[in-house]
């Protein structure tokens, strides 16, 4: 996929907020995430676009996992936002009774946002999220999903790949790697909600990362932004590949940009540069016994399926909008 | 203030807690040769000029430009780019057409009478460089600029040698090249025409070093048998009667043969028919060996003119051209008689074999060596064997293009300066190439590279060729920039940990309190201008 660059050099447009001295660094250096990790700059980038569209006016509420353990280690704290921590599965909840809070304080012009990993998101803070939803709180949940419980040591969540190596789901003789289980997606379950915007995003495209938080914080209602960040330690490739394999599974359409708005498909990003899912896969030691010599064309097939699904339900040809 | 109770510690940041401990690898911003640089003979920054062409400063892209060719409206005409062939951008979606806008900036600096800097310095010091063609006629401008007094004895009737005398005007119009050697003249460079050095060895005491720039003019000998007077030329014999008496067209005939395969035989065959013969290329081996540049091979086919390959001539009797054709075994690469003769006839013959290096002046020079090739033998500081005396260009060169011959002669006059100065010579800096594989071209759009019109007549008039300031713009900002940071920011936006700073000026800056050294910068740069290095 040709992006251009983060100052918009290459394209003489779209500069973004990330590129700029101006930005907030709503997460600041010393935090103790893993070198290369991907958790860490798409909550830079995305807490930082939401500081920017609401003039900084934003409250952050944060599950337990990965993100809220390196970014605040008492008493430091990585946080430039007014930021609070209670549990691993109730951070929606929790922003609902801030978003009321505020409201009932008359300060309506605070954006509220709850954020988590995809294990508080899709699996234990699911009941919670779900209520969110169904009450359409004023708040932007944005699940950062590195497709497995990573703070614990890499177990699976309802959000991992089948045939992923994880702690949980080990390679044998029988299945290549994890048991082929349907999965959950987060973000048809929002849309199932009819809430009034769900957006994929990813780092490896920043520019649409920015526009698509800095638009959900200034809906009123309930909004859910899924953002793909790859785990270096979890995945299992080096740690300067963070950024490239995160283009890598857009391009082979494994993870579909697209915006939905009251529960409808509304806009997808067309796939520029198509790969094929060996591209992807191929570099992540988490689908290693997919290659050589144990090998099944089948387990491949079953990825293949996704993506090509993918691409066909939300229209990531190059026919799509974008 | 007293702490609630319980508390025992002051909430703090994580900036107390400096991650830079982690690393073990740390990355560098690092500026590392282009490959157009360094492929460049004439070592011109290429990289540096487009992005200023890219910023619209043309004044600035064409001082840039001049630093190490003082011909670039020449050289955008005639230069073979070899800086185009081994462009990043080339497998990409096609190499940035540089020699386009070389031209263009060229052309330029002609109509704006852009000049170069008056020299402030002097030396006291005389040099005298033999020979006016490129070579001479830039090593006068290096010297000029480094504050010498330089004087060129150039034989022909004006200055220019090959791009004269051998580049047909319909490819280099004269009013470009007559303004880029005026230009060197008004800085005080003084050319002498009509005037040749036949014993180099009266001119040692009179200069405090010389130059040798004669190029090569000498017609190669053939082994074809000649018989009853035809009427044959030598190429360059008819460049130079061409170029003298161009108002009166030369009379070769109808029917024109040209005899060899390179760009000589090309631009020959060219200016025949512009003299109004129809035009054969006669040429030993298969059209895809020809040594003359396939662009040219193409033009010339659409003008019409035939190449009738595999075919060696053994002999010229009248106007009868006795030819032996030949057979070729791809195979194996050989070439065999194939025993089949033909005869053709011919008004006048071309004879483009080659040129070698008239050695006649050197007479006597005793600690002049010549090599088995015929060429001057230099070292590598281009000093022949006596201390005052250098040589370039294609007196000492088999690669003989242009550029070759500028590229010699910036690096002798840096050589002749250290030698008049008493220092010591520059060294030739060579740094790591980034090619390909160090380059992230996801953050590069694909787009379409401007292109040159088709020739529309057979003439000698140049094609009319030009672009807009927008155009050459866009072009210029189709370069990669590999090597060199151009400010995009990804390294900035990318980093995790937050560890570069950017600077109100755009600058930017490794906090390695904070680098944790993933890495991440270093792959995302698009130009390879971060490296990753040990961290010890
Ligand atoms: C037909 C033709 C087409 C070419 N096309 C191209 C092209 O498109 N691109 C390219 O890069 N290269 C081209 N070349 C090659 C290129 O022109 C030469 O490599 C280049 O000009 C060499 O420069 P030079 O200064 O060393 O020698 P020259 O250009 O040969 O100049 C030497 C000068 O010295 C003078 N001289 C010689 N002896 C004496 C003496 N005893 N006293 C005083 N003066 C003397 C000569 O008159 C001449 O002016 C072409 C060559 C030919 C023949
Ligand atoms: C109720 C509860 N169960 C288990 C845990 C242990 N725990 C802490 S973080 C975490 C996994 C977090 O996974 P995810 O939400 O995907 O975030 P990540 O660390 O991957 O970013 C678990 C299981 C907990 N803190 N609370
Ligand atoms: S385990 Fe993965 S998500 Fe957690 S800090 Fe390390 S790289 Fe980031
Ligand atoms: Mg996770």
């Amino acid at each position: 996929m040709s992006s251009s660059t983060l100052s918009g050099e290459s394209s003489k447009k779209n500069s973004t907020i990330q590129s700029r001295r101006s930005r907030n660094n709503s997460l600041t250096s010393g935090h103790r995430a893993c070198q290369g990790c991907g958790e860490a700059l798409g909550a830079r980038c995305a807490i930082d676009a939401a500081y920017h569209a609401a003039a900084g006016k934003i409250t952050v509420v944060n599950a337990t996992g990965c993100l809220e353990v390196f970014s605040c280690s008492f008493p430091e704290n990585a946080w430039n936002v007014p930021w609070l921590h209670s549990l691993f599965g109730n951070a929606a909840a929790v922003a609902t009774g801030v978003a009321a809070a505020l409201h009932s304080q008359g300060k309506e012009d605070v954006r509220v946002i709850a954020q988590g990993g995809d294990g508080a998101t899709g699996d234990i803070g699911m009941g919670c999220l779900s209520g969110m939803f169904d009450r359409n709180d004023d708040v932007l949940y944005i699940c950062y999903d590195n497709q497995a419980y990573m703070n614990t040591g890499v177990q699976r969540s309802g959000t991992t790949p089948p045939l992923a190596r994880t702690a949980t789901t080990v390679p044998h003789k029988n299945y290549a790697g994890s048991d082929p289980q349907t999965g959950k997606n987060v973000a048809q379950i929002a849309m199932a909600h009819e809430i009034p915007y769900v957006a994929t995003a990813s780092i490896g495209n920043i520019q649409d990362l920015e526009k698509k938080v800095s638009k959900a914080i200034n809906i009123r209602g309930s909004k859910y932004v899924h953002v793909h960040v790859p785990c270096p330690l979890g995945w299992g490739y080096d740690t300067a590949e963070t950024i490239k394999i995160a283009r890598l599974a857009i391009q082979c359409g494994l993870f579909p940009l697209f915006e939905a708005e009251y529960g409808k498909l509304a806009r997808s990003t067309a796939i520029e540069d198509p790969i094929s899912i060996e591209d992807y896969l191929k570099p992540q030691k988490r689908f290693a016994h997919l290659f050589g010599k144990n090998a099944s064309s089948e387990s491949l097939d079953i990825l293949r399926k996704i993506a090509n699904s993918n691409i066909e339900k939300y229209r990531l040809g190059k026919t799509a909008d974008d | 203030m007293t702490k609630p109770f319980a508390t025992v510690l002051e909430a703090s940041t994580s900036l107390n807690n400096k991650t830079g401990s982690w690393r073990t690898k740390r990355p560098e911003y690092v500026q590392s040769a282009s490959p157009c640089n360094v492929v460049c003979p004439a070592g011109e920054d290429i990289r540096l000029w487009l992005a200023l062409v890219k910023a619209g400063k043309f004044y600035e892209a064409w001082k840039i430009i001049t630093k190490d060719n003082p011909f670039p409206a020449a050289m955008g005409r005639i230069c073979y780019h070899t800086c185009e062939k081994i462009c990043n951008r080339e497998s990409f979606d096609g190499a940035v057409n540089i020699s386009a806008i070389e031209r263009s900036i060229g052309d330029m600096a002609i109509d704006q009478a852009w000049g170069f800097e008056n020299v402030t310095v002097n030396s006291g010091k005389n040099v005298l460089v033999v020979g006016g063609g490129p070579s001479g006629l830039a090593a006068a401008y290096f010297l000029r600029m480094l504050g010498h007094d330089v004087t060129v004895y150039e034989n022909h009737l004006k200055a220019g040698g090959m791009m004269r005398y051998g580049v047909p005007r319909y490819r280099l119009s004269r009013c470009v090249l007559d303004a880029e050697i005026k230009r060197i003249e008004n800085i005080g460079v003084k050319i002498v025409c009509q005037k040749k050095i036949t014993d180099i060895n009266a001119e040692i005491d009179d200069f405090d070093a010389i130059y040798l720039a004669m190029g090569a003019h000498k017609a190669s000998q053939t082994g074809v048998e000649i018989k009853n007077k035809p009427n044959i030329i030598d190429a360059v014999d008819l460049f130079k009667k061409v170029e003298d008496d161009f108002t009166n067209f030369l009379n070769l005939g109808n029917r024109v043969f040209v005899y060899g395969g390179g760009n000589t035989a090309i631009d020959a065959a060219r200016t025949a028919l512009r003299l109004g013969a129809s035009v054969k290329i006669i040429y030993r081996r298969t059209i895809h060996q020809m040594p003359a540049h396939t662009a040219e091979v193409n033009e010339a086919l659409a003008e019409g003119i035939e190449i009738l390959c595999l075919r060696t001539i053994s002999c010229i009797d009248g106007s009868k051209v006795f030819v032996n054709k030949m057979n070729y075994d791809e195979e194996y690469d050989i070439l065999t008689p194939s025993g089949k003769t033909e005869i053709l006839h011919a008004d006048s013959v071309i004879f483009a074999i080659g040129q070698s290096v008239d050695v006649n002046v050197l007479h006597g020079a005793k600690n002049i060596k010549i090599s088995e090739k015929g060429t001057i033998e230099i070292d590598k500081n281009m000093t022949t064997g006596i201390p005052s005396v250098f040589a370039g260009g294609d007196v000492v060169s088999e690669k003989r293009t242009v550029t070759n011959a500028i590229g010699h002669a910036k690096k002798a006059a840096g050589c002749i300066d250290a030698y008049l100065r008493n220092t010591t010579p520059p060294l030739d800096i060579r740094s790591e190439v980034t090619n390909l594989k160090k380059l992230n071209v996801a953050y590069f759009k694909k787009s379409a590279k401007i292109t040159a019109p088709e020739w529309q007549n057979i003439s000698f008039e140049e094609r009319n060729i030009s672009y807009s300031k927008k155009e050459l713009m866009t072009e210029a900002s189709r370069c990669f920039s590999c090597g060199s940071c151009f400010h995009c920011d990804n390294c900035y936006g990318y980093c995790p940990d937050n560890a570069i700073t950017k600077r109100a000026n755009g600058d930017l800056e490794i906090n390695y309190n904070y680098c944790k050294g993933c890495g991440i910068c270093a792959t995302e740069c698009p130009c390879g201008a971060i490296k990753m290095v040990s961290n010890d």
